[in-house]
């Protein structure tokens, strides 16, 4: 497939809880191999879009395709398959307290590929070593710091070789060099791996560091407002609103 | 032995690995195909065979030109070959991989930024029965601890010196106390019915049918309606306690109470051990009637007596002391559940496996400490004359 094509697409996307909307007409492209980020202000509705994306909650109306195929209207079964392509790294990491790192990360290979136990351990090793906690492979999550917490998530979230990495807040709770570091393990494994990485964010260091696209969430219209690369957004967009946030509320000039 | 295939394996999805010798000094391995890891990972023991077989191999090469797809699978392999040659002091030369997978194995070989601690090294079977004591004795003396923290807050309360929230007692109350009233209801009534059915059966054999209203009334009153009680309210708000200090304890909500200046102990485990302690007599008393009703059901239906001669018969058989006693031990099986709930929530971990743990030991302690306390009241009851 050439690598410019449709990865992942959003389409007239409205997300409610009961009758409370709070995002509609959300209608946007991911290509594949791009790093795709979610951005807005607290509270937007940025986390809930992600969750959407990854089927923890259901549109209120549109729906979410990935390669051509509908996540949103798929059966249980296919979209079980469809799961098994993404990893998802959680805002707290979301490890599994009562399990090691390293069968945090054999868990899904343990569940859905045919290896032997000292297989699974030594791609667990593999990945921990991937994400810098070479070693680690039998510490609990709550024997390790935030950020070592943050980056054993990430090495969980590759266990299947995702073809779609979803990170919600990355960079939250971490030291600017600790964030600085995941970002650029982001870009080496999205180059390696040939993963497409979408982003929810709203750190502008991360932003213009690593997005090569991105969507802004407006919370007071209720629906996106822009969509490009993030640098091009700061420097040319219409919009004052989406200036003043990648300006860090400094004024958007013209 | 150079220019000769080693081995080839050639699998049926269309992945192959292969391991060829051009000249004495060096060695390929060729991947070709596709290697995901649901089809398997490609196998070491080929290259570990290649590599021992002479002539020595001193350097090691990568073909993967025909290689389609790869996965950590194939990063796995190539890493673990990669430090089997070096370990033999051959030189590893991964020019002929794929540009992402020579950055991930550089990823994955580069220096971790933290090095794991040494771990405590496992302790033999007296090691663990002593450290099993230990923790035991540790235990006792933190119960005491928080026993008397307790008292001492509770003196604050009586002194208007304590802060918590008369609304938090309320609705706490109400969640121990009228909340529990359906499971109290059914748990009694069954006793009841069932220490009748027990005592029917034997009494009627000598004709003293009527004294299954006797047996039935004392046991309720002085013992199983606090005990019966003790246990489903153990199980219902001690583990609920537990589970809820603990979780505040994740989520840091604890923490925030202290830097505003609350203390935990007078804000969350006080209006607990009190609520539990005054609703505990309440529930007994209840529980008391609902297991004489159950008694009666038994009583009237399966022997056929008068409901009325039955009721006047527990009358007769049950006195306020009795009662008083019951009701007493209910108190403080309430306080033993409360303090042990808040405690092993209060001393919980920071995760979710701890949380259930936290609930796994408040209930336990709960029990073993309401089945000592009656034991130790029966004995001292006895001794009283009571």
């Amino acid at each position: 497939m050439p690598a410019d094509d449709a990865h992942i697409e959003v389409r007239h996307l409205t997300m409610a809880y009961g009758s409370f909307v709070i995002m509609r007409d959300l209608d946007f492209t991911i290509r594949r191999g791009d790093i795709f980020i979610i951005m807005g202000g607290s509270g937007c509705g940025k986390s809930t879009l992600l969750q959407h994306m990854i089927g923890l909650l259901e549109p209120a109306a549109g729906e979410i395709v990935y390669d051509g195929e509908s996540f949103t209207s798929a059966d249980v079964a296919e979209r079980t398959r469809m799961l098994r392509r993404f990893g998802v790294l959680y805002q707290g990491g979301g490890l599994w307290s009562s399990m090691t790192l390293a069968e945090n990360i054999g868990l899904p290979l343990n569940q859905f590929t045919p290896l032997a136990p000292a297989q699974i351990r030594e791609l667990a090793s593999l990945k921990l070593s991937l994400v810098g906690l070479k070693g680690f492979e039998d510490f609990y999550p709550s024997e390790i710091s935030g950020g070592m917490q943050k980056r054993a998530g990430l090495a969980r979230a590759m266990a299947l070789d995702p073809e779609v990495l979803f990170f919600d807040e990355p960079g939250a709770g971490l030291d600017p060099i600790s964030s600085r570091r995941l970002d650029d393990l982001i870009l080496e494994l999205r180059d390696s791996l040939g993963a497409t990485v979408v982003i929810v964010t709203h750190e502008l260091a991360s932003i213009f560091a690593i997005g090569t696209n991105s969507v802004f969430l407006d919370a007071a219209s209720r629906t996106m407002t822009a969509i490009g690369p993030p640098k091009v957004l700061r420097d040319q967009s219409p919009d004052p609103d989406v200036r003043r946030f990648l300006r860090r509320g400094e004024n958007g000039g013209a | 032995m150079s220019s000769v295939h080693d081995g080839i394996r050639a699998a049926p999805e269309g992945n192959a690995l292969s391991i060829v010798r051009p000249d004495d000094e060096t060695m390929v391995v060729r991947l070709a195909g596709a290697w995901r890891i649901d089809r398997g990972v490609p196998p070491t023991a080929p290259v570990v065979q290649a590599l021992a077989s002479p002539p020595r191999v001193r350097r090691l090469t990568f073909d993967a030109s025909a290689l389609r797809d790869w996965d950590s699978g194939v990063l796995a392999f190539l890493g673990r070959v990669s430090a089997l040659g070096r370990a033999q002091g051959v030189d590893v030369e991964r020019e002929g991989l794929p540009s992402g997978i020579q950055r991930l194995l550089a990823l994955s070989e580069a220096v971790p930024e933290a090095t794991a601690r040494p771990r405590l090294a496992r302790l033999g079977f007296l090691g663990g029965v002593g450290q099993a004591t230990l923790a035991a004795v540790a235990s006792a003396v933190d119960f005491l601890g928080f026993l008397g923290e307790v008292t001492l807050g509770i003196g604050r309360i009586a002194r208007r010196q304590a802060r918590y929230r008369t609304a938090d007692l309320l609705l706490l109350m109400q969640q121990v106390g009228a909340d529990a009233l359906p499971i109290v209801t059914l748990i009694s009534f069954l006793v009841g019915a069932i220490l009748a059915f027990v005592g029917a059966v034997q009494l009627e054999q000598f004709g003293a049918a009527i004294y299954v209203a006797n047996l039935v009334g004392i046991a309720m009153v002085r013992e199983m309606g606090a005990v019966m009680t003790g246990i489903v309210m153990a199980g219902r708000s001690g583990a609920s306690f537990a589970a809820q200090l603990a979780s505040m304890k994740v989520t840091q909500e604890t923490d925030a109470l202290t830097t505003t200046g609350l203390s935990p102990l007078e804000f969350l485990v006080l209006p607990r051990v009190i609520a539990l302690c005054l609703m505990m007599p309440l529930l007994c008393l209840y529980a008391d009637l609902v297991g004489i009703l159950g008694g009666a059901a038994v009583g009237t239906g399966m022997l056929g007596l008068p409901l009325r001669t039955y009721l006047q018969q527990t009358a007769g058989a049950v006195s306020v002391g009795d009662m008083a006693g019951g009701v007493f031990k209910a108190s403080v099986y309430g306080i033993l559940i409360a303090i042990a709930g808040c405690m092993r929530g209060m001393a919980s971990g920071r995760s979710s496996s701890a949380v259930g743990e936290a609930t796994t030991s408040a209930v336990v302690s709960s029990i073993v400490l309401i089945i000592t306390a009656c034991g130790i009241f029966s004995v001292v009851f006895y001794v009283l004359g009571i």
